[in-house]
């Protein structure tokens, strides 16, 4: 009993020292990549490179928002959610053909759907957070828009603005709602977990990149994704593991934990780019949308986070809280 | 204020983003013509000029709506410096065409909706006269055709709120008069040359 509460004391002392290690390497990560692509720039300009730095600018420009968020602390954090969820659905639903019938239910799911799961989140209300949107905004949205009289491709119209909603909204919100799991000897460092979510899941996208422009020989899905490769996955995913095996100070697992966790998340993660990916095909698109420098959209960077933070908040729920 | 208020909210809801497709956004004087489906047209191309242009180009708005009521009169004019027209010639001799020469000769520029009203169907309607009397009027402007996406679907006729939806403003190249031309065929050439500006959509 005593080491235990002095073990949650120990941690909870250290949290911010911890976060503080965390940030120092990220900007140490970002530093050495601006270095090589600057190098490579000047030893091998193409457009290949050209990409690459404007995704290392735009990294740093993410990196710093999300700094400030998590500096800013709970409600920061929750508004910069909310705000990736409006324009992650904006992207979405810009994509997606849908008609005047639809007016009014996706009113709904930009100006009510997305404040309220956040809000949920906020008061911390697990139990509506998690059935808000795939219980009442499923049976709600298809009954606003049959009122609205138009029946040409119902199912499908409906469909999609479920879909948009679920991703976008729903599977986002999961991020930050790991700020509400209760985990004993953890108290008040969930965001150190966001962070550590983040980092692997945007790391593995990263490196799998970076292991697929070096040795990708064998595409995966060549219908699906013209870039994903089984070398990319493999390495990128491997290292990915490892880094977030050796970040089990950060968190409340052991590592071995860790590692089994990260490799779930990097699982997720590419599965997410992979089923994302076959959306936008059919769709007739490239990327999402332009707002990022180089890496297209916002969801074309959250494809991935969107499959694994749900998976990640429940393994994490069930086995440790 | 009104005018910066608008322009945000607009970059906010559907982002306005432009595309200089066929000119790039110089110090002329222009006439944008555009497809026309939803009061997001005026402001979404108007937020799409860079600041320096936007301050000298004046859409070109109905009296008989925009004329109408304390806030629509405030956005129209306060906001958006617009020029308004009576579409209906409420006055028989006027010419209705008169406050938009007036602005041509003062040198600011001009944004048109020559379709006439807000347009429900994706298909463009056929152009009103007015646009090629100007044309033909003052060869020293040059007109410009732009393409508004998703604007309809956005805020359609009869709805209140916007949905957020990504709203792209493609500018083409200038098109003038051709010598000879008569004014049903630079019409029906205007008209194709918004149409041609439209992404292909797969759906």
């Amino acid at each position: 009993m005593d080491t235990l509460d002095l073990n949650g004391f120990l941690r909870s002392a250290l949290a911010p020292q911890r976060f503080w290690w965390l940030i120092g390497g990220v900007i140490g990560l970002l530093v050495l990549a601006t270095l090589i692509g600057t190098l490579l720039a000047r030893s091998r300009p193409g457009p290949v490179v050209e990409n690459l730095n404007a995704r290392i600018r735009a990294w740093w420009v993410m990196a710093a928002v999300l700094l400030v968020c998590f500096l800013a602390g709970k409600i920061a954090t929750l508004v910069l959610y909310g705000l990736l969820s409006f324009l992650a659905l904006r992207e979405f639903l810009t994509l997606t053909p849908t008609r005047r019938g639809d007016h009014l239910s996706l009113c709904l799911c930009f100006y009510i759907a997305i404040p309220l799961q956040y809000f949920l989140i906020g008061i911390e209300w697990y139990g509506l957070f998690v059935m808000c949107i795939p219980v009442y905004g499923f049976l709600l949205l298809p009954a606003v828009a049959a009122l609205q009289g138009d029946t040409t491709g119902f199912l499908e119209r409906t469909t999609k603005v479920q879909w948009g909603l679920m991703l976008t909204v729903y599977c986002l919100s999961h991020a930050p709602a790991l700020m509400l799991l209760k985990i004993p000897g953890y108290e008040g460092q969930n965001l150190l977990l966001l962070f550590y979510l983040l980092l692997v899941v945007q790391l593995s996208d990263v490196l799998q990149y970076v292991f697929g422009k070096l040795f990708g020989r064998t595409l995966l899905a060549p219908q699906v994704s013209p870039s994903k490769t089984v070398e990319g996955l493999v390495g990128g995913g491997l290292a990915a593991t490892a880094v977030g095996a050796a970040l089990w100070w950060a968190t409340p697992f052991s590592p071995l934990e860790s590692a089994g966790l990260s490799a779930l998340i990097v699982l997720c993660g590419f599965l997410g780019g992979l089923a994302l990916s076959a959306v936008k095909r059919s769709l007739g698109a490239k990327d999402w949308g332009e707002m990022i420098e180089g890496h297209g959209g916002v969801l074309d960077r959250l494809d991935s986070v969107v499959f694994a933070a749900p998976v990640f908040f429940h393994v994490v729920r069930y086995g440790f809280q | 204020m009104i005018d910066a208020l608008l322009v945000a909210a607009s970059k906010a809801l559907v982002g306005a983003y432009p595309r200089w497709i066929g000119c790039a956004p110089e110090p002329r004087q222009r006439i944008y013509f555009a497809n026309h489906a939803s009061h997001l047209d005026t402001v979404a191309l108007w937020s799409a000029l860079p600041p320096a242009l936007r301050r000298q180009t004046r859409p070109v708005a109905a009296r008989d709506y925009w004329g109408k009521g304390a806030l629509r009169r405030l956005v129209a004019g306060r906001g958006l410096n617009a020029v308004l027209i009576d579409r209906n010639r409420e006055q028989p001799g006027a010419d209705p065409l008169a406050p938009l020469r007036e602005a041509l000769e003062r040198g600011d520029s001009l944004i048109l909706f020559p379709e006439g009203t807000r347009n429900p169907e994706p298909e463009l309607l056929p152009f009103r006269a007015g646009l090629y009397h100007l044309v033909a009027q003052y060869p020293q402007v040059e007109p410009v055709a732009v393409h508004l996406d998703n604007a309809r679907r956005s805020m359609p006729k009869g709805s209140l709120l916007p949905v957020p939806l990504i709203c792209t403003v493609r500018f083409g190249a200038p098109l003038p008069l051709l010598p000879g031309e008569d004014k049903a065929g630079y019409l029906e050439r205007a008209r194709e040359a918004v149409r041609a500006l439209a992404p292909a959509t797969t759906w």
